[in-house]
């Protein structure tokens, strides 16, 4: 067996950790499991992307950073929060009214299907001032960097802030409810599909400017996805969830071009792109498992072009195999993965 | 050619819709959903539109199979004028209930489409009752299982008793082709069929309606924002893509013309938000757009209605309107644009300033 795995992923500065974080929900089938036992460092201003199919339980790591799984579900674990000023937080710790000053001002997050959550009956001027106001912020200065938010994300200030919700677009929206996340100036901001309802070009669009404000600001983004081309571009770091685990992480020019999990690599032949010869693409086989029972061993296994016996007995730990220790993936043949399962696209470049 | 080897032909359609909501200007309470675009459909075809939100692919698209009535121009289901069918109440060559039958629709929703209170087996009954009402109940169900097998869905008799809560997206998705194929349609309008679906099911989804589609002589209309899941749809069934902006038609050719060769700063765009899996691709990462977001449907720009956001915008774009023109000589690749003419004034013209004044603050404060 493996020494026990390093799980820092070459984080240096770890604005997160997460250990041994899971999730569980009773059901009557049994014990729900949607995320098991996860480990994760998240690199202070860095952008975090985490990619995984429908039901991977990617809105449950996004919701376990904020402490905020929605009931009956358990969460177990340990998650320490490193603010820039001060001391570490074990967010689940927190009483709860603690746990409410940290969310949206020190980590804000944008949910999965939040566009709809604008009251209706309340102009996005309503909305600023109103969450200015329950975090005790002063609303005139508060104002004024809303509206510098609101421009730099091409909308035009007194316009939108006059609005109700239903007179914008749906990219205008999206960009309404970016610049409020950003109102109470937070250090993390988690985003949970934010694009997903738009067109192409305006994901696009706002994935530009999420980018430059993020820069300009040193925020952490944590960017959620079933779109892996969509983070390809952004992210300084890729984490792939499988079965309610991640899989592998890495800096994500390595996980695009050298991925180091079968998974990962039929994730990115299974990805519909311009690049890719057509005749080239395949769909990934099987299905993803059930939370009440997942297979024994590596969760993989059923699916996985090169399973064996080892895989169906053991779980794989973390690990690196024969290249660099920032990028790793729970695998036990790491080193024969790329001669087993070639990636597509990199065929079209060694032409 | 004939208009009556067309599956569908639309000429010189406009789809035009009153409103009265928005913030914008009210100049014009007429919103131009489409406007002036004509379109081939042969057999075993396949076209899909590509365009932003709002650009009126939708209406183009229920325009096609009969469910939206154009407010000018006309639609042909094999020469037969769709609208004058469902006006002569049966004296037409071809009566408008086998048309409507001939053209069908997936959906974007894949939950929505299906009666959530009623059993694959009794949703997939109805279609193969309206055609063919001899059938006997056992040949029905052989027939619906051997469909759902088909697709993936094994075993059958297990996934006929099922709820639409029961089945994943892909399922669902894949209940809804089984459905429209069971009409024995010529014509499917994939309405963003596959966006909905998580990416690694897309291609499964787009094989199978190709596979599906030699098997039942369809053709399909795909609608999609996307252009890498157009180009792969249409790519391999040899087809075109029509790429679409505030309601008109602005570049048409086969695929790999278009994503080989796109002429029109629009589709430029477009390839540009298409996903890249390539981290070294040298992808500009600014948008090529001069403006986000499209402007107000209703009081659509002047002259090249992409003018207000077009890279290449000159003065000339502003007031005069470009009409269709063949690219390199190729009568199948037309584009709107008047960069394709060597002799047009544009090439003359100065270049448009720089973006409006809000957008110039902000890009000023980088
Ligand atoms: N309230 C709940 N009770 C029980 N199980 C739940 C609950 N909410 C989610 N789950 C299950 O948890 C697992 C992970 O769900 P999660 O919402 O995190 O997936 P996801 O990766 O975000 O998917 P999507 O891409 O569809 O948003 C799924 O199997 C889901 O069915
Ligand atoms: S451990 Fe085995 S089954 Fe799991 S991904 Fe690796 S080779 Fe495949
Ligand atoms: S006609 Fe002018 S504005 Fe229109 S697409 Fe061509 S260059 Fe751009
Ligand atoms: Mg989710």
């Amino acid at each position: 067996m493996q020494t026990t795995n390093d799980v820092t992923f070459g984080v240096t500065d770890p604005i997160f950790e997460i250990r041994n974080a899971s999730v569980t929900f009773d059901m009557e089938r049994g014990t729900s499991r949607v995320m098991d036992s996860v480990d994760m460092n998240i690199q202070r201003g860095e952008i975090l992307g985490v990619v995984g199919e429908s039901g991977s339980g990617k809105s449950m790591f996004a919701s376990a950073l904020l402490d905020a799984i929605p009931d009956p579900g358990q969460l177990s674990g340990e998650i320490t929060f490193r603010p820039e000023s001060g001391e570490e937080i074990e967010l689940l710790q927190q009483s709860e009214s603690e746990i409410k000053q940290i969310r949206w001002e020190e980590i804000a997050m944008v949910f999965q299907g939040a566009m709809s959550s604008f009251n209706p009956t309340m102009t996005i001027g309503d909305h600023f001032e109103e969450t200015l106001d329950v975090h005790g912020y002063d609303v005139d200065d508060g104002m004024e960097r809303g509206r510098d938010l609101l421009s730099e994300l091409y909308l035009e200030p007194e316009q939108v802030l006059h609005s109700y919700p239903h007179e914008l677009s749906g990219g205008m929206q999206q960009r309404a409810l970016l610049a409020m996340s950003l109102l109470l100036d937070p250090e993390v901001l988690v985003m949970d599909e934010p694009t997903a309802a738009l067109d192409l070009l305006m994901q696009r669009s706002i994935i530009e400017l999420i980018r430059k404000i993020g820069q300009q600001r040193d925020l952490t983004i944590v960017f959620i996805t079933h779109d892996l081309p969509l983070v390809a571009n952004l992210a300084d770091r890729l984490g792939v969830l499988y079965a309610f685990e991640f899989v592998e992480v890495g800096p994500a020019n390595d996980v695009l071009t050298g991925s180091k999990h079968p998974y990962t690599r039929a994730l990115l032949n299974s990805t519909p792109n311009l690049h890719t010869p057509r005749e080239e693409m395949r769909p990934i086989e099987g299905k993803s498992p059930d939370p009440v029972s997942v297979p024994d061993g590596c969760t993989y296994h059923p699916r996985c072009p090169m399973s064996d016996d080892n895989c169906v007995a053991a779980d794989p730990p973390f690990q690196a195999g024969s290249g660099a220790t920032d990028h790793q993936a729970k695998c036990h043949y790491i080193d024969d993965v790329n001669e087993a399962v070639p990636l597509n696209l990199r065929e079209v470049h060694n032409e | 050619m004939s208009s009556d080897e067309h599956v569908v032909s639309l000429q010189d359609i406009e789809v035009h819709f009153e409103t009265d909501t928005g913030i914008f200007g009210r100049d014009s309470d007429i919103v131009k959903a489409v406007d002036g675009v004509s379109l081939d459909i042969e057999e075993n075809d396949v076209v899909a539109l590509v365009g932003e939100s709002g650009c009126g692919k939708t209406t183009l698209g229920k325009t096609a199979i009969g469910v939206q009535r154009p407010t000018e121009g006309q639609v042909e289901y094999r020469g037969q004028d769709i609208w004058e069918a469902r006006d002569s109440s049966g004296s037409s060559s071809i009566p408008f209930k086998q048309i409507r039958q001939s053209l069908q629709i997936i959906h974007q929703d894949p939950g929505a489409s299906l009666n959530p209170n009623k059993t694959v087996m009794h949703t997939l009954s109805v279609p193969l009752r309206a055609t063919q009402p001899q059938m006997t109940t056992f040949d029905r169900r052989e027939r619906i299982h051997e469909m759902l097998s088909r697709v993936g869905m094994e075993p059958p008799e297990a996934y006929s008793k099922r709820y639409p809560h029961q089945l994943s997206g892909g399922e669902k998705q894949r209940v809804a082709l089984i459905r429209a194929l069971l009409m024995n349609p010529d014509l499917i309008l994939a309405d963003e069929a596959v966006s909905a679906l998580d990416v690694s099911l897309r291609i499964d989804m787009m094989d199978l309606m190709l596979e599906l589609q030699d098997q039942f002589n369809t053709s399909y209309l795909f609608i999609s924002h996307n252009l890498s899941n157009a180009s792969y749809v249409a790519g391999e069934a040899d087809g075109r893509i029509g790429i679409m902006y505030l309601g008109e038609l602005v570049e048409l050719g086969p695929v790999d013309e278009i994503v080989k060769n796109p002429k029109h700063p629009y589709t430029k765009a477009l390839m540009w938000a298409a996903p890249s899996l390539d981290p070294n691709a040298d992808a500009d990462p600014s948008s090529p757009l001069r403006t986000i977001d499209v402007p107000d449907p209703r009081n659509p720009p002047s002259g090249c209605r992409f003018h207000t956001r077009c890279p290449e915008a000159r003065e000339a774009c502003k007031n005069d309107v470009p009409g269709e023109l063949a690219v390199d000589g190729h009568t199948d690749h037309t584009v709107t644009c008047f960069r394709e003419d060597d002799h047009h004034d544009y090439w003359h013209s100065p270049e448009l300033d720089e973006v409006s004044t809000d957008e110039a603050d902000t890009a000023a404060s980088d």
